[in-house]
């Protein structure tokens, strides 16, 4: 059996013609659903958390079934379910990213109150011997704590959500590995696309990682 | 004029256990009182309900002749709306055992916060004050920094500021200096001396510091099992106990 050369392998010029393309879909999909899903899921989650912990059970008792049912079920099925239910003149990329944000809001709102949990009862204590209103000692004393507690896990569900974006194909949402795909198909070189796309997503992983742990120093106190 | 402190058949209980029974005792407003007693007898119990940081069973504690939780209505026991409770108790200032700092405040943001946010003074009035008070308390020089960076000493010091900022009519003290390295508590006493000559503030203290009671206290209540055991003028209770209870415990603290 004759073996593969490097040279049927990759192709340095091919790379370089489909790096645009696939670069391209990464900014214009994969980055925006990211960012703007994360900043759903930071302040979706973050009132989910919230409001389990404050709010009377007949209230956060059902939250909480909801929140289960959320991540019991697979994203790919919200996804397909989300897409038939909303009109079809609304944009699928939108859905796609409200979908991912609410999803991934279940999980940081479990994050989130493992962090509120763990923020020392005598701080709650001080706050009431000085008659803080409790609105304010959750804002100035509760979440900051909790928040910084709860910043590494939030930087691994939002490496989660990078590597969830593929599955946005299910709703026909053009994101980079399925324009990766598309290039592979019309040109054959399917080694240099997937390569591509995977080389952007752990660049974007590891970019992630570098800045949330950047961010934990500068909330150091 | 009401004692400014007044527990009436105080009962208070964890599920099961009580802690203190039929508690009755006053302080006279400007009145410093030092509450000693073994591990367990309930002195913590007493400056928290005061504090409202525990549920009341029983019984009434009025602060300056008001109700504090409970009041009492045509013969019944009615507890109190939270706005009632609060307003009450923003003349109630405490200082714990693991001073309990905002860690994520700086010294001079721990210090403003509740006078701005509770009783709406001006950020640079606030800041103003809080100056002088760390000034007070030998930290004005640390103002900016992080409680992180302190001592324990110096964090216990920012921690009565924080206190004092709120000009309390009531300090409650509990074991301000036990989580302390023992070079450390020397500061701490001193500051509190300070502030007993300088104001007129009513204390409840939890001590184990003999000599500080003496000095600095009006009355000393010895305490066990929740019960008042005896108590008088700490010259009397510290030197001549009457029971033999209260001689055992000052042997195993001096
Ligand atoms: N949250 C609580 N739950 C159950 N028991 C408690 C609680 N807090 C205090 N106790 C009990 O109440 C008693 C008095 O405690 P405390 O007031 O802390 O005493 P002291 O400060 O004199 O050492 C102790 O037996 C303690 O175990
Ligand atoms: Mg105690």
């Amino acid at each position: 059996m004759p073996a593969i050369t490097f040279e049927e392998f990759w192709s340095w010029e091919a790379a370089a013609n489909l790096l645009p393309e696939v670069l391209g879909a990464f900014f214009k999909v994969t980055l925006l659903v990211t960012v703007v899903g994360t900043l759903i899921a930071v302040s979706v989650g973050m009132l989910l958390a919230v409001l389990t912990q404050v709010a009377p059970g007949i209230i956060a008792r059902p939250l909480r079934w909801v929140m289960d049912v959320i991540r019991m079920t697979p994203l790919i099925v919200q996804l397909m379910f989300a897409s038939f239910l909303v009109p079809v003149t609304w944009d699928l990329l939108w859905v796609g990213t409200a979908v991912i944000g609410v999803h991934y809001s279940t999980y940081m709102a479990e994050s989130f109150i493992a962090g509120i949990r763990s923020v020392d009862r005598g701080q709650w204590e001080a706050a009431r011997a000085l008659s803080l209103p409790q609105g304010r000692t959750w804002r100035a004393i509760v979440l900051p704590q909790a928040l910084r507690a709860t910043l590494p896990a939030l930087g691994n569900w939002t490496i989660s959500m990078f590597k969830d974006t593929p599955y946005l194909f299910a709703i026909s949402v053009l994101e980079m590995v399925t324009v990766a795909q598309q290039a592979g198909n019309s040109t054959f070189r399917y080694n240099e696309a997937f390569t591509i796309a995977g080389l952007i997503f752990l660049a974007a992983s590891l970019f992630t990682a570098f800045a949330v742990r950047r961010l934990e120093k500068a909330l150091v106190y | 004029m009401p004692p400014v402190i007044r527990f009436e058949d105080v009962v208070k209980r964890f599920g099961d256990t009580t802690v203190l029974s039929d508690l009755n005792f006053d302080v006279a407003p400007g009145e410093r009182v030092t509450l000693i007693g073994p591990s367990g007898s309930g002195k913590t119990t007493i400056l928290r309900l005061v504090m409202t940081l525990e549920h009341l069973t029983e019984g009434y504690i009025w602060i300056d002749g008001k109700p504090l939780t409970h009041d009492r209505r045509d013969g019944n026991r009615v507890q109190l709306k939270q706005k009632e409770v609060a307003e009450t108790r923003k003349q109630i200032g405490m200082v714990f055992q693991h001073f309990n700092l905002f860690p994520n405040m700086s010294v001079i943001d721990n210090v403003t916060e509740a006078p701005v946010h509770v009783l709406g003074r001006g950020k640079e009035e606030a800041r103003e004050r809080a100056l002088a008070l760390l000034d007070q308390v030998g930290l004005k020089d640390r103002a900016d920094e992080h409680p992180s960076r302190l001592s324990g000493g110096q964090k216990q010091r920012v921690a009565i500021a924080r206190a004092l900022a709120m000009d309390p009519k009531i300090l409650l003290l509990d074991e301000v200096t036990s989580a302390l390295d023992p070079e450390l508590v020397g500061d701490v006493l001193g500051v509190l001396r300070d502030v007993a000559e300088s104001t007129d503030i009513s204390m409840l203290i939890v001590t184990h510091e003999m000599q500080f009671a003496r000095d600095v206290s009006h009355k000393v209540m010895m305490f066990d099992g929740g019960q008042i055991l005896e108590q008088g003028a700490p010259a009397d209770i510290l030197s001549n106990p009457s029971h033999d209870r209260t001689r055992k415990f000052l042997d195993s603290v001096l």
